[in-house]
This record gives C-alpha cells, sequence and structure tokens, in this order.
C-alpha cells in the first residue's frame, strides 16, 4: 500500500477490472457463438478459437494478475518458462513430423478393442 | 522467527518474497499444463477422422461454468482492492461470491462427469457403433463395460461365508440411443442438419430414437465416457480433473484466508492484503488454465 495505491488509483484500477471482466465474456459469447456459425474449414475454426482464448488469457494475465506494471524478476522468470514451454511443446510436436514422408501408419487406424478377445 | 520480506520489498527483486515465490510457482504449473497441453495437440492432430469425437460435451453447460470461473476471478480482484482501500466487509463480500462460484463450478463439473459415466457407446459385432444410455432393472446403470455384463461367482473366504454374492450375467438391457453418432458430426455436415445437430450436441437426442432392447451376445464392446472409452476421454479427464483439483486447492487457500486466516487482518492488514494478492494470482491462473480448456475440449 504504497502511494501509488492511493484510492484514487485504486477506484481506476477497478473500472479497468470490470471492462475487463465485461471483454472476458464477450470473448467466450464469441468462441461459442463462431462454433455454431459451422466455416467450410475446421482450421478456421480453430484459428479463432485459439485466438480470441489467447487475447483473453493475455487479458487476465495482464490486468488480473498485474503482469502490465510488473517487477523485472517476473519477467525474466516468465521469459524463462516461455522458452521452455515453446521448447517442449516443439519437442512433443516434433515428433510427428520426425519420420520420413512417405512412412505409413497402419497402426493409427482406429480399431475399438475388445475386452473379450474377438472370436476368429 | 521473523519471516522477512513479507510486505517489505526485497532490494535486489523489488518485491516481497511471496510474490516472487507464487510466480515461480506458477512457471512450473506453465511447464506441468503445457505438457499436457502439448499431447493433446500431437493426440488431437494424429487422431484419424471419425475416431475423435465431436459434441459429446453440453456446451450451454461448459459456457455457463466458465462464465461462473470469470466471475470469480473478478471478484478476487475486487476483493483484494477493497482490502487495499480498508474495507475489509467489502472484501469478505466479495470472496464469498468467490467460494460460492468455485463450489459451483466443481458442482457443475461432477454433474456433467456424472453425466459421461452413465452414457455409453456399443461396439456391435456387426460393426455399427452406437452411442446412447444404458438401463437394466428400470435403473441408469454406472460404469458398465463388457465385464459388468459377464456376472461372477459368488466370492467366499476359507470359512465358506459368502463376502461377495453372485452377480448373474447380463443376457439383455434396454437401450436408449442417441439421435447421431459423434463420429458422423463433421461441421460440414452439422450445417446441413442443424436440427439434429442440436439434440447430438449434448447427447441426449433420446427422444428421437425409441429404446431398444440390446442383446449382450450382439455385442463386441461396450463402454461408458470414461477415461478407457477412447484417447479422447483420457485426456479430457486428464486435464478436466488435474484442473478440477487446482480450483479445489484454490478454493481452500481462499477460504482459509476468508475464515480463520483472517485473524491476521486485526495484527498485520498489509500481510494479510498480500497473501490475499498471492492467493488471487493463483486464482487467475486456474481461470487461464480453463479458458484454454474450455475451447480445446468443448469446441474443437
Amino acid at each position: 500500500m504504497s502511494a501509488s495505491h492511493s484510492i484514487e488509483a485504486i477506484k481506476k484500477h477497478r473500472r479497468t477490472y470490470l471492462t475487463v471482466f465485461l471483454c472476458l465474456l464477450v470473448g467466450t459469447a464469441l468462441t461459442v457463438g463462431m462454433y455454431y456459425v459451422h466455416f467450410q474449414h475446421l482450421s478456421t475454426t480453430v484459428t479463432i478459437a485459439l485466438i480470441v482464448a489467447t487475447v483473453k488469457a493475455s487479458l487476465v494475465a495482464a490486468f488480473f494478475m498485474h503482469l502490465s506494471h510488473e517487477r523485472k524478476a517476473i519477467y525474466s522468470t516468465l521469459l524463462v518458462t516461455a522458452c521452455f514451454l515453446a521448447a517442449m511443446m516443439w519437442l512433443f510436436i516434433h515428433t510427428r513430423t520426425d519420420v520420413p514422408l512417405d512412412t505409413e501408419f497402419p497402426a493409427t487406424k482406429y480399431v475399438p478393442h475388445s475386452s473379450t478377445p474377438a472370436k476368429p | 522467527m521473523d519471516i522477512p520480506y513479507t510486505t517489505k520489498a526485497r532490494p535486489d527483486t523489488g518485491l516481497f518474497n511471496a510474490k516472487l515465490g507464487i510466480w515461480l510457482f506458477l512457471a512450473s504449473e506453465v511447464m506441468l499444463f503445457g505438457a499436457l497441453f502439448s499431447s493433446y495437440i500431437l493426440l488431437r492432430v494424429g487422431a484419424d477422422p471419425g475416431a475423435w469425437p465431436q459434441g459429446l460435451l453440453n456446451i450451454p453447460i461448459g459456457t455457463f461454468n466458465t462464465a461462473v470461473l470469470i466471475t470469480s476471478s473478478v471478484t478476487v480482484v475486487l476483493g483484494w482492492s477493497a482490502l487495499q482501500m480498508n474495507n475489509f466487509k467489502a472484501y469478505r463480500k466479495f470472496q464469498a461470491v468467490t467460494i460460492l462460484c468455485a463450489l459451483g463450478f466443481l458442482g457443475i463439473k461432477s454433474f456433467e462427469y456424472s453425466d459421461k459415466f452413465t452414457h455409453y457407446e456399443i461396439w456391435f459385432k456387426d460393426g455399427h457403433r452406437q452411442t446412447g444410455h444404458v438401463y437394466h432393472n428400470g435403473k441408469k446403470v454406472w460404469f458398465w463395460n463388457n465385464k459388468s455384463l459377464e456376472g461372477s461367482p459368488a466370492v467366499t473366504d476359507a470359512k465358506g461365508n459368502v463376502k461377495e454374492a453372485a452377480v448373474p450375467a447380463v443376457a439383455e438391457f434396454e437401450f436408449h440411443p442417441d439421435a447421431r453418432h459423434y463420429a458422423a458430426a463433421a461441421p460440414a455436415e452439422l450445417a446441413a442438419a442443424p436440427v439434429e445437430h442440436a439434440a447430438a450436441e449434448t447427447g441426449h437426442g433420446a427422444a428421437a430414437h425409441p429404446a431398444i432392447t440390446v442383446k449382450s451376445s450382439d455385442i463386441r464392446r461396450l463402454s461408458a465416457f470414461v477415461p478407457s472409452h477412447s484417447t479422447y476421454f483420457a485426456i479430457y479427464f486428464t486435464l478436466t480433473a488435474l484442473h478440477g483439483l487446482h480450483v479445489l486447492g484454490g478454493a481452500l487457500v481462499i477460504a482459509f484466508l476468508w475464515g480463520p486466516g483472517a485473524k491476521m487482518w486485526k495484527t498485520d492488514p498489509e500481510r494479510y492484503t498480500n497473501r490475499v494478492e498471492i492467493s488471487g494470482l493463483f486464482w487467475h491462473f486456474v481461470d487461464l488454465v480453463w479458458i484454454f480448456l474450455f475451447p480445446i475440449l468443448y469446441l474443437l
């Protein structure tokens, strides 16, 4: 509760919180609404959904978690985290591409298993 | 013992210690959820067309739950700023709403779970598949699989006392099929059949199809929508249950600070306010995870 936390400043922050809250609700409505529109390609739906989710997540991080005005120690922590996260995601997703291009995947055919062995 | 830097900023970081602490913890949480999100992407992209269930979750309920969690996030931050303005009463009110939202979220989620545990897919021997609800002796059954149909002999101990009664095999049962199978629910088709889509969405299109009697001997596989049903439900339950545990943990901390922990407000208000901020940071993170979970699990 330093000088920067004057009553006036806090009241201003509260208005920001409520605006962010409304934006988040609108974002949710947008995501769900877009699902019912049924775009030609699934990729359009996925892209829009992920963009909206990222914007919403950034709003939460920036305002509710005060990341828009934080100390350097937190930013550097998060920068390291982001690098590791990106590396890990790349590793996971890379496993899919790390095969010769003409490889066939017979095992990916969907075969529902049964707890009782199928009779020949 | 005096814990250093609970209110004063440490000179080198410019933060009170708990704040850097919670951010380090959240960084590890990012990696935990990040690993599962990457797994999800890999599994989703690698799934065969039709193998990934579409529209089996209840979107209106999921949307409502998202709104509940967003509301709890804003009340947390409003409660904290009420404390900054020395308004303890307002803080109590805001956090009470937060706790109620958390309980509401968990309640709704467990309702969704129980709905999945009584919802089934049958793989018939003739090759076709059907989803719906299984009834036996007039009651919805939970967690059935092939084994449940086989029955089991009585279990007795060494003295011959019956520990578990024999369960008779199930020769046939009542099945209320859904209007549409998830594998057929490709977005392009949905646009052409919006009415059917609405019914299939909640998985409760039973009204459209009358109940049928299914013979156990016609079935190749029977499974409720539990983790072993498919890759989709395995990752769905892993992600949502882990998130649910976070909601529960966050709610416990917030409830502690709201109730017995609130004594500190009288002795050390600044430190107490910081504690509330820290619990709030965790809570916002849990909200943030859900912001990603909701579209990927319910909509994609």
